[in-house]
């Protein structure tokens, strides 16, 4: 039985050179997959600061519509425009957003679709109210006005 | 049975640090610092026929901001920074003054601008009528307006005084279609 000769003890160290790949491997991955931001916004976009925050709970329900002056100011005009879902659009095409965001949800959820109205500080009232009577006609009826945190204090 | 030798099988933690920071730096990048915030409201529902709501002329305090953003609060003009005090005055009136609310659950403020009106002091407006409200709501429930506002933060409070402050106390906020000078 000479022939079974004690293994020599062999080196149990990992390999760890290949390490790094790996890990630089897995940080490509996600810097891919994650979505930083979902739409590139085409008009200006500085929103108002107020104190009475409330903060908007379930994301998936939150659809967002953007209002404001178009930075490309020779394509889109000088007036503040709404931008919803990547693209400039109408006020009378907001309702068709809305009930394709609402598709999106499963049935239950449909009524509790909250709009985040990001709109820019230097926007006026009117192009509001138009945004705001076609959520009424398309029946979503909660809306928040995104606002930053007010920091200094009375 | 002879058990067979070994050496200590050790992982080599040299790298772990780098893990560690890979991860932290994932985090730090994913992660958004500004989290969604902002004044909730609730839209009327779209209505073809316009019912007649019988409100008392004394419990309606009447907010106007015109189109050089102006304010008119209850047809005399007024500073922004004044129209907190007044406004919890007009809430806690509870029949008082005969020309102010009778109650705080009949009081309705009401808010109407101009389609030229700037959107940064309707928000102002609006955060300052809403300062009134959790003011107020909160004197009544016996903690601090932070408090009150960062409970109405949390979906999972439960609290029946919550609850009862905010039925006694009902934010009616009303506002008016715009007027449609200086677009």
């Amino acid at each position: 039985m000479a022939k079974f000769k004690k293994k020599t003890a062999s080196k149990q160290d990992i390999p760890t050179s290949a390490l790094p790949d790996i890990i630089f491997m897995l940080l490509f991955f996600f810097m891919v997959t994650t979505v930083m931001r979902e739409t590139d916004l085409l008009i200006e976009n500085r929103v108002p600061r107020a104190s009475q925050l409330i903060k908007l709970q379930k994301k998936s329900l939150v659809s967002y519509i953007y209002v404001g002056k178009p930075k490309e100011t020779n394509k889109y005009g000088a007036e503040p425009r709404v931008q919803a879902n990547g693209v400039i659009m109408e006020t009378k095409e907001i309702p068709l957003f809305v009930y394709q965001e609402k598709d999106k949800l499963d049935e239950v959820d449909r009524d509790k679709i909250t709009m985040s109205l990001k709109v820019d500080k230097e926007a006026k009232m009117g192009i509001l109210t138009d945004v705001k009577t076609k959520l009424r006609e398309a029946n979503a009826l909660k809306v928040n006005y995104s606002c930053g945190k007010e920091t200094s204090t009375e | 049975m002879a058990k067979k030798k070994r050496e200590n099988p050790e992982i080599s933690t040299g790298s772990m640090a780098d893990i560690a920071f890979l991860l932290l730096i994932f985090f730090l990048v994913t992660t958004t610092i500004a989290s969604d915030k902002g004044l909730s409201v609730r839209l009327p529902p779209k209505q073809d026929v316009k019912d007649k709501v019988d409100i008392k002329e004394r419990n309606i305090f009447k907010v106007l901001v015109n189109s050089t953003n102006h304010l008119l609060v209850q047809e005399q003009p007024m500073e922004l920074k004044n129209l907190k005090e007044e406004a919890k005055k007009f809430i806690l009136n509870n029949g008082a003054d005969p020309l102010s609310s009778e109650d705080p659950e009949k009081a309705v403020i009401s808010f109407k601008t101009d389609r030229g009106t700037n959107y940064e002091i309707y928000i102002k407006v609006m955060d300052e009528l809403k300062k009134a409200y959790t003011e107020v709501r909160a004197q009544k429930m016996g903690v601090t307006p932070d408090q009150f506002l960062a409970f109405e933060n949390d979906p999972d409070y439960k609290n029946e005084k919550f609850d009862d402050v905010k039925k006694a106390i009902p934010l009616n906020l009303s506002e008016a279609e715009p007027t449609g000078v200086g677009n």
